[in-house]
């Protein structure tokens, strides 16, 4: 009997084959180069600005010394601020969704919503967060305008992430609650739902990394050139690493020597933003690993 | 009789019914939120829409489209996009110029030949990638492609439209490779199993058969590589010099897009004049109808790729 293999492998590869086959792995070998050579470029150059003074202290002398405390504070309390817009607005559509919608043209019209809002452009999202939260409800540049501006640029991956938990939930949990009387609210809200918070607890932290990482929206909506100090509310303005280095890096009026500061605070960003997104890839892998059913 | 008898003893019932009001604005609540998402598509629109049209009926669509004098600050004031709309283009296609070759064959890769450890390794290199802030991205551009650039074609400035580009096909990359991945995988075996059986080899089936079934997946993927590309900010405003002239070069009495010019594209107007401008100017509002370009450009990209996608999933 000729087994499939055989077939595909019995016959001699033609000169021309084996180029093909070479091409597609450089392609596909081509991206890690590129993530390599990304990552260690800014690591390299990087690493020798990261000092302990550097994480903790507020820029100095026009930003030319001192460290980037109040940037990183920054990221981390308009990301916060942002998940907790985006979070609950966007569980509750997964769940609307996918547990209550009928799959008709009505939902179809949600889902391409979805979609189109992830495909916007971020500086459309901050005009808009500049038009209306900013100058319309008269916030300000503000953490708060920044984090409504952001929160509607994460809420497609939230409800994306939620979908998808939810739908990795077997069916026969909704169907042995609502066996024993459970009314669908009940066997979502008791059942279904504490199944499916791993898997969205991978989208939450999927969002922080994204909030984190933003420049556009937030140039527009809240992220101040310089502020020495933390913001004190939501209606403060705030430093942000994206921001901070967007201005070290092109507008600074001297450059080439805050440089190694730039470095060092795209290191940062960097270092932060991959560690968000590994360890919900790490969660993901765990829960898939250890799941019960 | 029997039956309301069972259920009048069965407490649950005057339960059920108090719990039914909460469930009924429970599932009210729920429907608005799931109409949350139309909602914001509706009013960012609509937003772009009110502040954007009344500056388009001072200014004449026309200006905007065909004239390449952009300055809204002169006492003479100009307001032609037509530079930003040829740099965003020429940014845009070049970047699929990189990312499509390269994309669609690292998904054939993953998904036709790769054994499953090399996969392991590739796609969360990819997920990692498209992690990357479009913002490191740009520094990246800033510090070694657009020296590399100024070297290689002896230039005194490396930010040129070619090496934002090539960043833009960098971080077009992961998207194209995801969804051409699930348009390789979504043909059936049986198609693989014919060929092979009628004495193709794998790399005949692979080009003839598989890829040209997997087609409309593949453009759906390049479509969203090019929205992709056509709305990244950061990148460009930092890569790319933000050059008001129009790019175009004499070439044998041709005029023809120039790589190696500094562009600026419609999303860097929007970041570098919306800190500055006075709210409610013409300025301002002039801003608004290149968000709503942007806005209808990218839509209109989407909701096209999303029905190729659906008429793939939905055929053979």
């Amino acid at each position: 009997m000729v087994k499939p293999e055989q077939l595909r492998n019995g016959k001699k590869l033609h000169i021309s084959e084996m180029l093909g086959y070479g091409i597609l792995l450089l392609f596909a070998l081509s991206s890690v180069a590129v993530l390599v050579y990304f990552i260690g470029s800014i690591a390299s150059r990087g690493l020798s600005s990261i000092s302990w003074t550097f994480l903790t202290e507020v820029p100095r002398v026009g930003m030319t010394e001192g460290g980037i405390m109040p940037a990183i504070v920054g990221t981390i309390y308009v990301s916060l601020l942002t998940l907790a817009v985006s979070v609950p607005l966007g569980v509750g559509s997964a769940i609307y969704i996918n547990e209550f919608s009928s799959q008709g043209l009505f939902n179809r019209i949600i889902r391409l919503s979805i979609r189109n809002i992830a495909g916007v452009p971020s500086i459309v999202f901050g005009l808009f967060g500049l038009g209306l939260f900013v100058a319309g409800m008269k916030l300000g540049q503000s953490l708060l305008a920044a984090a409504f501006t952001l929160g509607l640029m994460t809420y497609p991956v939230i409800v994306t992430t939620a979908e998808e938990a939810l739908k990795a939930v077997p069916q026969s949990f909704r169907d042995g609650a609502l066996a024993l009387g459970a009314t669908r609210w009940q066997a979502v809200r008791h059942q279904v739902l504490p199944a499916a918070i791993p898997g969205m607890a991978t989208g939450a932290i999927l969002g922080l990394g994204r909030a984190a990482g933003e420049t556009a929206p937030i140039l527009l909506t809240g992220a101040a050139y310089f502020l020495p100090r933390l913001p004190q509310g939501v209606t403060d303005q705030f430093m942000a690493l994206p921001y901070h280095l967007f201005i070290l890096a092109t507008q600074h009026n001297q450059i080439s020597v805050v440089r190694p500061l730039a470095y060092g605070t795209a290191l940062v960003l960097l270092a932060l933003v991959l560690l968000l997104n590994g360890a919900a890839i790490a969660i993901r892998l765990y829960y898939r690993k250890s799941k019960q059913w | 009789m029997n039956q309301t008898g069972s259920d009048n003893k069965y407490n649950l019932t005057l339960g059920a019914k108090s719990q039914k009001w909460h469930e009924k604005a429970v599932l009210g609540g729920l429907t608005l939120n799931g109409l949350f998402a139309v909602v914001v598509v509706v009013a960012v629109f609509g937003f772009l829409l009110q502040k954007g049209l009344p500056a388009l009926q001072e200014i004449g669509l026309k200006e905007f489209l065909t004239s390449s004098r952009w300055m809204p600050t002169s006492p003479n004031p100009g307001y032609g996009a037509l530079s930003m709309i040829v740099g965003t283009l020429m940014v845009s296609v070049a970047a699929l110029v990189v990312a499509v070759p390269w994309g669609v064959g690292t998904a054939m890769f993953l998904a036709e030949v790769a054994p499953g450890k090399i996969r392991e390794f590739i796609k969360p290199t990819l997920e990692i990638l498209a992690g990357i802030p479009s913002v490191v991205i740009g520094f990246i551009a800033l510090v070694v492609v657009a020296p590399w650039v100024a070297r290689t074609f002896g230039l005194s400035n490396g930010l040129t439209a070619l090496t934002g580009a090539l960043m833009l096909g960098v971080m077009a990359l992961p998207t194209i490779v995801s969804i051409s991945e699930d348009a390789f995988k979504a043909v059936p075996n049986e198609y693989r199993d014919a060929a092979l059986a009628l004495g193709a080899t794998r790399w005949q089936t692979m080009i003839r058969v598989t890829f040209p079934a997997a087609r409309s997946g593949i453009i759906a993927a390049i479509m969203l590589g090019f929205g992709r590309a056509v709305g990244e900010t950061m990148t460009v405003l930092m890569a790319t010099g933000n050059s008001l002239a129009l790019p175009m070069q004499e070439f044998w009495g041709i005029k023809i897009p120039n790589y190696l010019a500094s562009i600026r594209t419609l999303t860097a107007t929007i970041a570098i004049e919306g800190l500055d401008v006075p709210w409610g100017s013409l300025h301002y509002r002039s801003l608004f109808v290149l968000g709503a370009m942007l806005f209808v450009l990218t839509f209109v990209i989407n909701f096209v790729a999303d029905i190729v996608l659906n008429k793939a999933q939905g055929g053979e």
